[in-house]
């Protein structure tokens, strides 16, 4: 028939059954049980309790939430800042085609083969005040990079950007290497000159990736746990406890999974609104353009 | 995008779905009457003595006994799940007090009087105060599974000799000793100020010394106003007193109880003293052997307080940890007959006694005595069968949220962030 032989090409939307089961099952039910959670009192051990908005008049009142909540902010924030540009340059750097650059990137992007957990835990041993290597330093040895409140931030900032620079630096490096060499040529005519040609070319270049680098780098910060729940659980005292890790040891350590759920709820609407407002301010058609191939 | 959207999907989950997880990827659960399963701490060579244990009792019997262990954390968590779904275990490890009361209120752990009223030549094996421990309003809920475990004060030797003193004998002693020690250039007391459980340790002998084990009974058995008690006020002032002294020196937020932690610092002679569970002389044994071994590794019990109402042989710690049945479980009676059979067997307190633990069965003193550790187990195996009472710890013996949120102000005290009437006045606030 007419009809069949159009859309022969293009898949039909069965399709997509699979995948919108897979949504369906292990993200849009957990996910609307989460937020029926999240009005009940629940221990695991007992059928949950249905208590109304308790949970959520609690968590308006909890200031530890908050706390956790600018902490998780302030991370993201100054991962931001020190990654982007370090990645940006490394990736441009290492998008040259010599040879030593292929040697050194390949050391560099290390850290993306290790596990955060064994990360965490070689950073942790690493800052220990009287075992670690960090404390034979000078200067730096004197620092209590774990136990001092004023310190450990940057400390989890060190340690989460250690991890995801490589990273950042790999989507750099890619979109470095597509844009046409023809640009710099004729900008060396034009007689411009490397740092010009920097600002001029390379970044508006890049200038999607640095959303979508960016747009990863803020919603995986609202996400980050197990980085700090190994390398400072939280402490000294609370002052590196994240959201997230508000809502683990709410949910289990002190097991009130009601709660928990409604911090939960507030991370997945904060993940959702910040990605939604990077999208409607970077434009969607940018986003799918760096999503292609992906 | 896809990334991150899954794992914060994955962080929803987790919270949510806290049952099916539980659920998911056990093979069988309860209810099944062919098997019983066993629920226990991941712990290489306890574990060993616990397989041994179980390979006997599979010997005699048409039901097979098998052993799964986790890690500490996961545990609590697993377990508490299972016990309120259909994969609970037939018999579970556990401390004991409080956390086990809320099991045994949500009806899901079988009551084991009757087992004990049957065979009393088995419950005479037990210490008697430790038995207690799986008391709860009047029955026994717990079998005694492993070795005790008080908490006591660990010493440098050598650093005590240096420094020409003694090992503290009441508070006075303690306070002059920080003194002393500074003025060495030694930390007093290491502390693996990272983990607030070992913090706890110390606001919980000062309770008990000043006050009596009753405050804090009070306060479990989650009497009205019982953390407004002058006398917690009064305790965690003299802690705070401590550490503005600078008793744990001002680096302890960063050290852990795990490798190159606190027990390092003191074999080290960094520091003088440590408070810490019996586990310790194990833990010294295997980590720093030189030092234990040079005869450096000294111990006494919790300095006693002047004037406190507190008995100064009482302990805190962990009188025992327990074995208990499930009300779930498929073949409760032989769970029953395992625990009878196997927990105060000779070949069991022989094995536990090998690997440096002190069983908690009475008429042990010979055996002990022979051990390539007699000192340090004879010791303690006299000061738990003298002491008045035995305080589980209360982490461990108050429900999981409030000893959260107890931790957390302790750890707050700690780093000067709380002040002891804002520590009373928030526990009392929850």
């Amino acid at each position: 028939m007419k009809t069949s032989r159009s859309r022969e090409v293009r898949p039909s939307g069965w399709y997509a059954a699979p995948l919108v089961m897979f949504f369906a099952l292990f993200a849009v039910l957990p996910l609307g049980l989460v937020f029926y959670l999240s009005f009940t009192n629940y221990d695991p051990l007992f059928e949950p309790q249905w208590t109304g908005a308790d949970n959520w008049e609690r968590l308006r009142e909890d200031t530890n939430a908050w706390d956790a909540l600018w902490r998780t902010f302030l991370i993201g924030g100054i991962c931001w800042a020190v990654q982007t540009p370090i990645a940006l340059l490394i990736g441009v750097w290492s998008a040259g085609p010599q040879k030593n650059r292929a040697v050194l990137s390949s050391l560099f992007f290390l850290p993306l083969l290790m596990s955060t957990a064994a990360i965490a835990l070689l950073w942790r041993r690493s800052f220990d005040v009287h075992a670690g290597w960090t404390a034979t330093l000078p200067v730096i040895g004197d620092l209590d990079f774990l136990g001092n409140p004023d310190i450990v931030l940057y400390t989890v900032v060190f340690a989460v950007s250690w991890q995801y620079i490589p990273f950042h630096t790999l989507l750099y490096q890619s979109a470095a290497r597509t844009i046409p060499g023809v640009l710099y040529e004729a900008a060396t005519l034009d007689g411009a000159g490397r740092i010009q040609q920097f600002f001029r070319i390379t970044l508006p270049q890049l200038r999607y990736t640095v959303i979508t680098s960016t747009v990863l780098m803020i919603v995986g910060s609202l996400t980050t746990f197990d980085t700090v729940l190994l390398l400072t659980d939280g402490g000294p005292g609370q002052a590196s406890r994240i959201l997230p890790l508000h809502m683990y040891i709410t949910g289990f350590r002190g097991f009130e999974a009601g709660y928990a759920s409604t911090i939960a709820v507030v991370l997945v609407l904060l993940g959702a609104l910040l990605s939604l407002a990077m999208v409607k301010v970077t434009g969607f058609r940018s986003m799918e353009s760096q999503q292609e191939g992906l | 995008m896809r990334n991150t959207r899954t794992r914060l999907t994955a962080a929803a989950i987790g919270v949510g779905l806290l049952t099916s997880l539980a659920a998911c990827g056990d093979d069988g659960g309860a209810g099944d009457a062919s098997s019983i399963r066993i629920w226990a701490l991941e712990d290489g060579v306890v574990n060993e003595v616990q397989t041994a244990s179980i390979e006997r009792f599979n010997e005699g019997s048409d039901v097979e006994a098998e052993l799964q262990v986790y890690a500490n954390d996961p545990y609590k968590e697993r377990l508490r799940t299972a016990l309120g779904s259909d994969s609970a275990p037939d018999i579970f490890f556990n401390w004991g007090g409080g956390n086990l009361k809320q099991y045994v209120d949500a009806g899901s752990v079988r009551d084991l009087t009757a087992v004990f009223e049957e065979n009393p030549e088995f419950k005479e094996k037990f210490i008697p105060s430790v038995l207690e421990v799986g008391n709860i309003d009047g029955k026994y809920y717990g079998v005694p599974a492993r070795g005790t475990q008080p908490v006591v004060l660990y010493y440098n030797k050598a650093v005590f000799e240096d420094a020409g003193v003694e090992p503290p004998q009441t508070w006075d002693d303690l306070m002059a000793l920080v003194e002393t020690f500074q003025d060495e250039g030694v930390t007093p007391i290491a502390l693996a100020g990272s983990q607030a459980w070992t913090e706890l340790m110390w606001i919980e002998y000062i309770l008990d010394r000043q006050a009596g084990p009753e405050v804090f009974q009070a306060i479990r058995d989650g009497e009205e106003g019982a953390w407004e008690q002058p006398e917690v006020l009064e305790a965690l002032t003299m802690l705070e007193e401590l550490i503005d002294a600078g008793g744990f020196g001002d680096e302890f937020a960063s050290v852990g109880y795990d490798e190159g932690g606190a027990s390092s610092i003191l074999a080290s002679g960094d520091a003088a003293m440590h408070l810490m569970g019996t586990w310790e002389y194990t833990n010294q044994l295997g980590e720093s052997p030189e030092f234990v071994e040079a005869g450096d590794l000294g111990y006494v019990p919790f300095p006693a307080i002047e004037g406190g109402a507190g008995d100064p042989s009482n302990l805190v710690g962990n009188p025992a940890n327990l074995y208990s049945v499930t009300e779930a479980s498929g073949n409760p009676e032989a769970a029953e007959d395992y625990l009878v059979e196997q927990m105060a067997s000779d070949e069991w307190v022989d094995e536990l006694i090998e690997i440096g633990d002190v069983p908690v069965v009475v008429g042990i003193e010979d055996k002990l005595a022979e051990t390539d550790n007699a000192d340090h187990a004879t010791w303690l195996y006299d000061l738990v069968l003298n002491s008045a009472s035995f305080q589980l710890s209360w982490d461990q013996d108050l429900p999981a949220d409030e000893a959260t949120l107890m931790l957390e102000q302790l750890t707050a005290l700690f780093l000067g962030d709380q002040t002891p009437e804002g520590f009373v006045d928030t526990m009392a606030g929850s």
